[in-house]
């Protein structure tokens, strides 16, 4: 409805011939009156200023306290959860139903060899001497040697320690890659054909086992179309299939919480802010939405690598890829006690070291994180 | 319960008759004897899947192995879900320093250490044998309802009814049984759907890493595992077993979510 014009003769008000001496006067302390609160409100303003930048330095240096505070204590608990780790990797040999020594040399041996065989693994020794001994060689580096191959164990879990974390990368690489892209498709096109395919997909990734999966994709990629070698490590080609089976169920569970870490950010403020500043919706999504939405995802890849780390074990297997799994695996076939404790180890040791260093991420991340 | 989750109860539903009544529907002569004249063969209208690389019938083979999957699944989240609420259940109500002992040291141990390792650490230690994957997979199960227990009993010891039947003269025991554990029981019986699926899985795992249970009892990932020389030349032998973990383990996420869903009102929304 429009407004009806206004009559200006109507209302006008009457004109004073000339300016009187006492309005000049009254303007004349009216402009000096402003003038004076504009400076006081510009001091007051200078003041806000001052006493907010002070105060922000003082809350971020507490927040930086509080910060390192946080990552002190964070490093601290993997102190204890280390030490639990090593004794019950320790007490696992002496769960050994019967001797670990006589069932490492055989039934056949010589009770000299026997005999070897107990000193090395250092159950001739009262309890905590063994305890003692087992902290000491893991300081010095000596993680003991097998009695009858006389390989040293140290060196044994090195050389195959790099293609394990290479695997476990590359794993961790494609799931991002595939993830990241699925999930916040799932999330913008919530209902539609797209979401419940990725829904199935993830389903389908987190029920089917590696080593159903691992030659499922060997019988099609290597055997039927050709283009992947079948096993064993070297190049890049050798470790497309591994990591694409190992990084399978990591990437359905990661286009899950993608999916879910976008829809719920998808209903915040700043992404109506957006809108109506009419930003198109792909800036709103990967600039706005993404930024905020992948910090959970940054948690679990941490934590899901530990995962990665040991559900190798099994893809490693599947694919005889040269790593700390396969060792594993071997040691308990060839009843190499030492081996099989020193690959426990090394994998918990890993995947404690990754989810602590995951969480202090996660905290400079996400200010937000509560700092206890 | 959504259509989903219904589809994963009437699967399971089947499963769980399978493995009970597979004596029945296959005898164990079936399931070892061998004809090694007939080994590897394809699926035919006799062997609905095959025969094995000993001539075995793959059919009669994956119906004995879903006992052992079926078998495992259900003792291992019974024991661990026992185990797990009265640990849970004790810490959460008693308090203090108990608490911060089991929730923040205990807990803490058993989260920080990957759970099929310390499985397989069990299993290789102790030696491959049913009980003995049952008791592995117990140990690293009972946390996830331990933890949750004790998040429940945190949560509902606040209630008023708990606070009038302490002003009533309960004891603690009674306040714990009668009380708090039959208003924090929703949450585990999802708990329980999806430990199910876990157990499963990674009883196949271990099977196929030479830690499930021994010859001549079959197993999905033993059949598995065995069949390795043979993936590519007959990869029924790998296929069929595969597609029967998948569908099992599919089946339990989908009653847990389902369930989850009906549960959890904040979940419907989504």
């Amino acid at each position: 409805m429009q407004d009806a014009p206004v009559q200006s003769s109507t209302f006008r008000l009457p004109q004073p011939a000339a300016t009187p001496r006492k309005v000049i006067l009254n303007r004349h302390v009216e402009e000096r009156s402003k003038n004076w609160f504009r400076a006081k409100l510009g001091s007051l303003n200078s003041e806000r200023h001052a006493f907010g930048s002070s105060e922000l330095l003082c809350y971020d240096s507490r927040a930086m306290r509080g910060l390192a505070f946080a990552v002190v204590k964070r490093l601290l608990i993997i102190i204890p959860v280390l030490w639990a780790v090593v004794t019950l990797v320790f007490l696992l040999i002496h769960i050994v139903p019967g001797d670990p020594a006589r069932q490492l040399v055989g039934e056949n041996a010589t009770e000299e060899q026997y005999q070897t065989a107990r000193a090395e693994l250092g159950l001739d020794k009262p309890l905590p001497s063994q305890y003692t001994d087992y902290w000491k060689g893991l300081v010095r580096g000596d993680w003991g040697t097998n009695p009858v191959t006389r390989q040293s164990v140290l060196s044994r879990i090195a050389s195959r320690y790099p293609a394990t974390i290479k695997l476990a990368l590359a794993a961790m690489f494609i799931a991002t890659v595939v993830s990241i892209p699925l999930g916040v498709t799932a999330a913008t096109h919530k209902g539609s054909f797209i979401d419940t395919l990725s829904t199935l997909v993830a389903l389908l990734g987190i029920s089917l086992p590696s080593f159903a999966l691992g030659p499922l994709l060997v019988l099609i990629f290597s055997v039927n179309l050709g283009v992947t070698p079948v096993s064993g490590a070297g190049g890049l080609a050798n470790l497309i299939l591994p990591a694409v089976t190992l990084g399978a169920a990591m990437s359905a569970i990661l286009t899950r919480i993608v999916r879910s870490s976008v829809l719920e950010e998808l209903g915040e403020d700043y992404v109506r802010t957006a809108r109506a500043k009419g930003l198109p919706e792909r800036t709103v999504i990967y600039k706005h939405v993404l930024k905020n939405g992948l910090i959970p995802v940054v948690t679990v890849l941490g934590l899901q690598f530990g995962v990665l780390l040991a559900g190798a074990i099994i893809t490693e297997r599947v694919f005889s890829w040269p790593g700390v799994g396969s060792l594993l695996v071997d040691s308990i076939s060839e009843r190499d006690y030492k081996l099989t404790q020193g690959c426990i180890l090394v994998i918990a040791a890993t995947y404690v070291l990754v989810n602590s260093a995951t969480d202090i991420v996660y905290r400079f991340l996400d200010p937000r994180i509560k700092l206890d | 319960m959504n259509k989903v989750a219904k589809f994963g109860l009437g699967v399971a539903s089947s499963l769980v008759l399978i493995a009970a009544l597979s004596p029945l529907l296959a005898s164990w002569d079936r399931v070892q004897s061998q004809d090694l004249v007939s080994r590897l063969d394809s699926p035919d209208r006799v062997h609905l899947m095959g025969r094995d690389q000993l001539g075995r019938d793959e059919l009669a083979r994956v119906m004995y192995g879903a006992r052992v999957s079926m078998l495992v699944g259900l003792s291992v989240v019974t024991i661990s879900s026992i185990v797990g609420v009265l640990i849970g259940a004790f810490s959460g109500y008693a308090g203090g320093w108990t608490d911060r002992i089991i929730s923040g040291f205990l807990f803490n141990v058993f989260l920080s250490f990957p759970g099929i390792l310390l499985a397989i650490a069990m299993v290789a230690f102790l030696g491959p044998s049913l009980k003995n994957l049952i008791v592995a997979l117990s140990v690293i199960g009972w946390v996830g309802y331990a933890r949750l227990m004790r998040a429940q009993v945190l949560k509902v010891r606040e209630y008023d009814f708990v606070t009038a039947a302490r002003a009533l003269g309960a004891s603690n025991v009674r306040i714990l049984l009668k009380h708090i554990l039959p208003n924090s029981i929703q949450p585990l019986i999802v708990q329980a759907s999806l430990g199910m699926a876990g157990a499963i899985l990674a009883e196949a795992g271990m099977s196929f890493l030479g830690l499930g249970v021994p010859e001549p009892i079959p197993s999905w990932g033993k059949m598995i595992d065995d069949s390795r020389e043979f993936w590519f030349t007959a990869p029924h032998l790998f296929i069929f077993p595969g597609l029967m973990i998948a569908l099992s383990v599919l089946s339990f996420n989908f009653i847990g979510d389902g369930l989850r869903e009906k549960l959890d009102p904040k979940q419907q929304a989504r």
